[in-house]
């Protein structure tokens, strides 16, 4: 056997082990789920195979109001995570007295299960006893009581903040890091050109994070399309729906009515737009490294 | 020269107030909330349950971190629960994610690239996605109703960023090291075994770190769809104990939550220095 050979059987028997979890764990439940949408799957005994009626049901029924919801809470809360993370991270990458520790306090809403944050903010958005609407009264920006989660239009944006907030540390963490991995000596020949911080900034900071920026919004992406803890605890989705987005509405479906089937369904059209981001990203970042190169 | 780098960094003081005053917007925003939980468990239920609201509790006391444990006699179970799941899921991802990571940092070989795409592509299911065929799944092997439902996918989900942050780690050992070992007779294994993981271990320190608090802090939905019994539950989802039928016993769930997460902070602030470095080294330089 040579030894070129005996190299890739290793490889192979090192991988083994993790490459089987995930296809018991990951891969065949993905396909199942595939199988599972073309089914009326319940609690019932017996499963028959029913085609496509279950996605016919699906946009006969007020689902396309749930993607567009979803689209729009992912944008809003990937764009705000991205705004205050490049923010806090330029803060925290200046040179100041005490940075070690502001850094340390960045991180607890990723650190904290995420439940415990989120009952916070559950208090805090409390209209009759909370802080937000006390403070909010207390200061004259409202006359009565603000009940934040029971009204659709700020349940909406109250969701979104809470996710924003258990965001932010990751983003900011990250930025703060790429933007650590730029050379010092093009700030210092900017300096010497007399260029002003805002300008480095937004000509030498700001251009070479684009590529961290990408990958971070993809990531983050996925991840606030994916959410689910927040909109469960804080709304379950309501008040009538309105804090719905696909993954609250897949799981209403599969495991509160237990049908299966049409769960199946609405998770296999999660997984189409989820494949299309990622296919998006890899686009993106390829045309970025080939840029590179030339 | 040589002041040059001191000289950039020095701040005129305007621009020494208006960092610290963004540094302070927005430390507001990410510490808000804790504040607010600490001072609510320092208040009486009366005080919280009327208006007008007050920020600073008057004669709080507390009395909500000794009545905690009487409202929910589970709850030290939950705080056990939750430690004894994110360990084991811990132990599981690194026993098969060191093996894994080493492979992909030195072995090239027909669809590595792509087989490595695919584990950071499982990414992408760790929401209610793949709940449905799980929970058919865990209801064959019958380990529903187990610590097996919550650490189960609890591992899978782990897996992907635990091989891309080690893997990344191992590539930085010299390649050289592998090739004398091998040179000198040892084998792929006892290589692996007596040069690589001793050399890799503040890497595998990090990711066993994230892994631990990624689980500990992510052990909701699972807990909650595939374990209904109490005696198994983590502490995401023991703290719906303070949850009664007419109102929410507030001032003993934030007292609750921060007993509970008062382990977690003290081994975040022992490891804060490893934490950032090797949450961000994985993801920056590729």
């Amino acid at each position: 056997m040579s030894v070129q050979r005996s190299t890739v059987i290793f490889a192979w028997l090192l991988l083994l082990p993790a490459v089987l979890y995930v296809t018991v764990i990951v891969a065949y439940p993905l396909v199942d789920t595939f199988i599972l949408s073309f089914t009326d799957a319940s609690l019932k005994k017996t499963t028959n195979w029913v085609g496509w009626i279950n996605y016919e049901k699906i946009f006969n029924s007020t689902f396309a109001e749930v993607i567009i919801r979803t689209f729009v809470w992912t944008f809003f809360s990937v764009s705000i995570k991205m705004i205050i993370g490049v923010f806090g991270a330029s803060m925290l990458n200046s040179a100041v007295p005490g940075r070690a520790l502001f850094r340390v306090l960045t991180m607890p809403p990723w650190i904290v299960p995420m439940a415990i944050g989120i009952f916070m903010w559950g208090w805090m958005y409390n209209g009759q006893f909370g802080m937000i609407s006390g403070l909010l009264q207390r200061f004259g920006f409202a006359d009565s009581p603000v009940a934040f989660l029971a009204q659709g239009s700020t349940a909406f944006w109250a969701t979104i903040i809470t996710d924003v907030w258990i965001g932010v540390p990751l983003v900011t963490l990250y930025m703060l890091a790429a933007m650590q991995s730029i050379p010092q000596d093009l700030y210092e020949a900017a300096w010497t050109d007399g260029a002003g911080r805002f300008y480095r900034f937004r000509r030498i900071t700001l251009p070479l994070l684009i590529p961290s920026l990408i990958t971070m919004s993809m990531l983050s992406l996925i991840a606030t399309f994916n959410s689910f803890d927040i909109i469960w605890i804080l709304t379950r989705g309501g008040p009538s729906g309105e804090t719905t987005t696909m993954i609250i509405d897949t799981y209403h479906t599969a495991i509160g009515s237990k049908k299966y089937g049409e769960g199946a369904a609405r998770a296999v059209l999660i997984c189409i737009f989820l494949s299309i981001f990622c296919l998006a990203y890899f686009r993106v970042t390829s045309r970025l490294s080939s840029g590179d190169n030339r | 020269m040589s002041t040059q780098p001191a000289m950039i960094n020095r701040y005129r003081w305007y621009e020494l107030l208006g960092i610290y005053a963004g540094i302070f917007a927005f430390l507001t925003f990410i510490l808000a909330p804790f504040v607010e939980g600490f001072l609510v468990s320092l208040k009486p239920l009366s005080q919280l349950f009327s208006s007008p609201y007050r920020f600073i509790p008057q004669n709080g006391s507390f009395e909500a971190y000794r009545t905690m444990w009487v409202s929910v006699p589970g709850f030290a179970r939950y705080i056990f629960n939750s430690f004894f799941i994110s360990t084991i899921v811990t132990a599981v991802v690194l026993m098969l994610v060191v093996p894994a990571a080493y492979a992909f940092a030195r072995f090239k070989f027909k669809g590595s690239g792509q087989l490595l795409g695919a584990f950071l592509a499982v990414n992408m299911f760790s929401g209610a996605v793949l709940l449905i065929p799980l929970f058919r799944l865990m209801r064959t092997f019958g380990v529903l109703n187990t610590y097996f439902a919550i650490i189960v996918p609890g591992v899978a989900f782990l897996i992907p960023s635990a091989i891309w942050l080690l893997r990344t780690y191992m590539m930085r050992i010299p390649r050289e090291l592998d090739e004398a070992a091998f040179v000198d007779g040892a084998s792929h294994f006892y290589t692996l075994r007596r040069v690589i993981l001793p050399i890799a271990m503040p890497g595998i320190t990090v990711v066993a770190i994230t892994t631990f608090i990624g689980s500990y802090a992510q052990q909701f939905i699972y807990a909650l769809t595939f374990n209904s019994k109490t005696e198994y539950a983590p502490l995401p989802v023991g703290l719906f104990a303070y949850f009664g039928r007419q109102e929410v016993i507030w001032n003993e769930l934030m007292a609750a939550s921060f007993v509970g997460i008062a382990p977690a902070m003290i081994v975040i602030f022992f490891l804060q220095r490893y934490l950032v470095s090797g949450l961000t080294a994985g993801a920056v330089k590729q």
